[in-house]
């Protein structure tokens, strides 16, 4: 008898060991990283490592603006691409779509989440590479070798549908039955209902959703690494390459014992990446907690 | 369409519309309803119902929960188009025109009725668009115009003295039982001359339900109303003309005094012992 | 008017559908590209051998040492992922059934850690590595992997656990059960099928990803014997030699690439199937 509350005092125990490491795991990982990238604190200001644009690791100097920059760039670009398409998805699906093409469609949603990130970097090497290459830059009447910013934010937008549509869809399913009938009622064709109630009555929820899909390709590596070209500058032509902050750290793992500071300069860069990435969460989570918790 | 107005100095027309009552002709019924079917799946939800609901009485829809009452309401409006899983056929026809299977332009045939659902459901702008939605969908622009409806129509479920300081706050902020007088001032803005109700009373307190109950008495004089619910006394009070209902059939038909004094049925009497 | 509206539904019901439809045109075309290209250059030797001299210059071999590595750190991986995040997810369940604050903001930070990219999670174990004096090796591999597919693991189960309604606890407290007793017997059977997707979807994440291995587990044409030891892993198999001139060896990444493609299409398949069969019998 006395055996068994011993073993519920243990498994008790470990179940809240468990629970509290993976919680404070941020926290140790920001501790850790932070205390690798102390020293290049003392060489640069945190102003002039984020804003500076010279790169040159061998003469110690670590200027991160190209490769924030560039981040930014395919990013946004991703963002602008992906948007209305995870908007009109997820409208279609929650709204108008019938069982049939919903038990289709979740599946389909599901392997594009699953993919891994490589595999959409291969797609983009075969596919979307050369049609930037060949078709939109002629198109535009520039020469682009296809590896470039506009390659990353197509395969980049491609990969945060899927994690923004599953969102979006949880999102409108919270909408009241009724709230869509009133409207209706009232005169409404079913896209005016759509437009005037769901969508606004969703409207803090699809920002939320937008804003995590933001996070996530803001740290995507692999796939972005592989189409976009690599190359240091700061471009404001989406033919031109770039190199984002996740592939800079990828890239260079293996060097960077051989140069001073350039460990602490990639575990800066590494830890900018979770911090922005974990503000961003954070704040979206709470919204979409929020809109989904009435 | 009825126009909206604004009436000239001197006059005043915040009071009812008193050219509701010329629609269509005089003694025809409102809604007619024939050989209408619905089926769920493998569930037949609503077997072959026929019925006609007269002008400007309160139509009382009564019967037990899940016996079909509010679907047969949402099939006259066309709303179970929202609800993929359900198979209509038959004929409704609101004045003359047969909305489950109209040439025309749906959404202005629903303008024709006014719907108050079970529990109110602002929809999510303030109190003053809530109520200038419907009309602008209309196509009316006029600013003025527009305000002026809004007053009138919030004066005429008796809400324009609680709400006029308030107009652009956001409609969740009222109580339940204001926001239920809210959606009915919202569907009447729409000029419709059928009113229907869906248990409008079951989520509000009993001073909301009376003040709604009271509302509806007035309004009978200008629009027909039905009317579900499955409480007997609410029935009793408010009916003209009582609809039983029971497991997707209609049981019986008729006048109040009729029905609850000598139910004809066993399923009625049955239900009117359980009520009392 | 009225033509206004009809023309703006229709025009806009036509990008709802166009919008849905190319999610589905999008996935078989990645998947028809894979396999085509991938196809081309699969054959047993592919699957079957470890890469031999020359191999980078499009001799001989495979990537068995690849898919062996990248089997080794899920698997293992998943083990941990599974000893932590189980508990974890059953003490939400459990002892913090009645804290609905707790809980809530718990479930926040699980989902914002599941935002965490998997570079981030790789730069940390590269820093840990450091700091304990560690080669990358299979063990470094599968803890950052396993840090990286916790918060799935917890979350996914916790959803499932989540639906079980509190009236099943109570039944089992009253029959004189301990916490744990019911936690184990009542609730982790209840949830199985929750369970089951939460592994398989770890799983699926940690076989698949690229960067956080990239730091941690090296890279090597044998097949590891021991934990301390390199592992070469799929993803990195078809991104070194995809960056290779040579044709052969680029045929190669779209043929590993095909296999890993299959892989996750197995994992995703069977997570469907096997948490359907599991939740029949269960109470909602």
């Amino acid at each position: 008898m006395q055996k068994r509350f011993i073993t519920d005092k243990i498994t008790w125990t470990w179940m809240l060991f468990s629970l509290i490491l993976i919680l404070t795991m941020p926290l140790i990982m920001g501790v850790g990283l932070y205390l690798k990238s102390a020293p290049i604190f003392e060489h640069q200001s945190l102003w002039q490592l984020i804003t500076g644009s010279n790169w040159s690791p061998t003469r110690g100097n670590f200027g991160f603006w190209p490769f924030i920059s560039s981040s930014l760039y395919v990013t946004i670009l991703s963002f602008i691409l992906a948007v209305p398409v995870c908007l009109f998805a997820g409208i279609y699906l929650t709204q108008f779509a019938s069982g049939t093409l919903n038990k289709i469609m979740h599946p389909v949603i599901d392997i594009l989440a699953g993919l891994p990130s490589v595999i959409y970097g291969v797609w983009g090497i075969l596919i979307i590479v050369p049609f930037v290459s060949k078709v939109l830059a002629p198109f535009f009447n520039v020469t682009s070798s296809g590896y470039s910013l506009f390659a990353g934010g197509i395969v980049l937008a491609i990969m945060c549908i899927p994690y923004m549509l599953n969102m979006l869809i949880e999102v409108f399913n919270t909408v009241p039955a009724g709230m869509k009938e009133a409207s209706l009622a009232l005169g409404a064709t079913y896209w005016e209902a759509v437009k005037h109630v769901v969508v606004r009555k969703s409207f803090p929820g699809i920002i939320s959703a937008y804003g995590l899909g933001l996070a996530k390709a803001f740290g995507e590596t692999i796939a972005v690494m592989m189409v976009v070209g690599n190359r240091i500058q700061v471009s404001v032509n989406p033919f031109e390459a770039g190199y984002p902050l996740p592939a800079l750290i990828a890239n260079n793992y293996g060097e960077m014992l051989s140069i001073p500071m350039y460990d602490a300069a990639l575990m800066f860069a590494a830890l900018l990446l979770l911090v922005i990435i974990l503000i961003i969460n954070l704040i979206f989570r709470y919204f979409i907690y929020k809109a989904t918790q009435q | 369409m009825i126009p909206y107005i604004i009436p000239s100095e001197g006059t005043n027309d915040l009071g009812h519309d008193s050219d509701l009552s010329l629609r269509g002709n005089g003694s025809q019924p409102v809604v007619r309803v024939k050989n209408l079917n619905v089926f769920a799946g493998e569930h037949h939800i609503l077997k072959n119902i026929n019925l006609e609901i007269p002008r400007n009485k309160i139509t009382v829809l009564l019967g037990p929960s899940g016996c079909g009452k509010t679907t047969l309401l949402k099939c006259m409006n066309k709303l179970t188009d929202l609800y993929k899983e359900l198979k209509v056929s038959g004929s409704i026809y609101i004045d003359d025109d047969d909305i489950l299977n109209a040439q025309g332009y749906i959404p202005e045939i629903r303008q024709r009725m006014g719907l108050l659902s079970q529990r109110p459901f602002p929809l999510p702008m303030s109190i003053f668009r809530n109520v200038s939605y419907g009309i602008k969908l209309k196509g009316i622009s006029d600013k003025k115009l527009i305000a002026h409806n809004v007053e009138k129509y919030l004066r005429e479920v008796g809400l324009w003295e609680e709400v006029k300081d308030r107009l652009n706050q956001p409609a969740t902020s009222l109580s339940i039982g204001q926001q239920q007088r809210l959606c009915l001032a919202r569907g009447l803005a729409v000029k419709p001359h059928i009113i229907l109700a869906d248990e409008p009373t079951s989520a509000l307190d009993p001073i909301s339900s009376k003040i709604i109950e009271n509302l509806f008495k007035e309004l009978k004089k200008n629009y027909t109303i039905i009317l579900v619910t499955h409480v007997l006394r609410q029935a009793v009070r408010l009916a003209d003309n009582v609809v039983f209902m029971y497991y997707g059939e209609i049981i019986e038909q008729g006048p109040p005094e009729r029905l609850f004094n000598e139910p004809a049925t066993e399923k009625l009497k049955e239900y009117i012992y359980e009520g009392n | 008017m009225r033509k206004r509206k009809q023309i703006e539904e229709a025009i806009f019901m036509f990008l709802l559908r166009v919008s849905t439809y190319s999610l589905i045109a999008i996935l078989a075309f990645i998947i028809v590209i894979i396999f085509v290209k991938g196809f081309g250059a699969l054959n047993p030797d592919m699957v079957l051998k470890t890469p031999k001299g020359g191999f980078y210059y499009g001799g001989e071999g495979g990537v068995l040492n690849a898919i062996v590595g990248s089997l080794y750190i899920a698997v293992g991986a998943s083990v941990i992922a599974i000893v932590l995040g189980a508990p974890a997810a059953l003490y939400i369940n459990v002892h913090l059934v009645r804290h609905k604050r707790t809980r809530n903001v718990i479930r926040y930070l699980l989902d914002a850690l599941w935002g965490i990219p998997s570079i981030v999670y790789g730069a940390f174990g590269f820093t840990l590595m450091l700091f304990l004096g560690m080669n990358a090796s299979l063990i470094a591999g599968i803890v950052v992997v396993a840090l990286l597919i916790t918060p799935i693991v917890v979350r996914t189960f916790d959803e499932v656990l989540s639906t079980i309604p509190i009236g099943l606890h109570e039944a089992s407290l009253a029959l004189g059960s301990t916490n744990t007793e019911m936690a184990f017997k009542v609730l982790f059977k209840q949830g199985l099928p929750g369970f089951i997707t939460a592994v398989l979807l770890g799983f699926g994440r940690g076989i698949g990803d690229a960067a956080s291995v990239l730091f941690t587990a090296g890279y090597t044409d044998l097949i590891p014997t021991a934990l301390d030891e390199p592992a070469a892993t799929l993803p990195l198999a078809i991104f070194f030699q995809l960056g290779s001139p040579i044709p052969e060896v680029r045929e190669r990444a779209f043929a590993a690439a095909a296999i890993l493609t299959i892989i996750i299409l197995i994992i995703s398949l069977s997570a469907r199937i096997l948490s359907k069969r599991y939740s029949r019998s269960n109470i909602r």
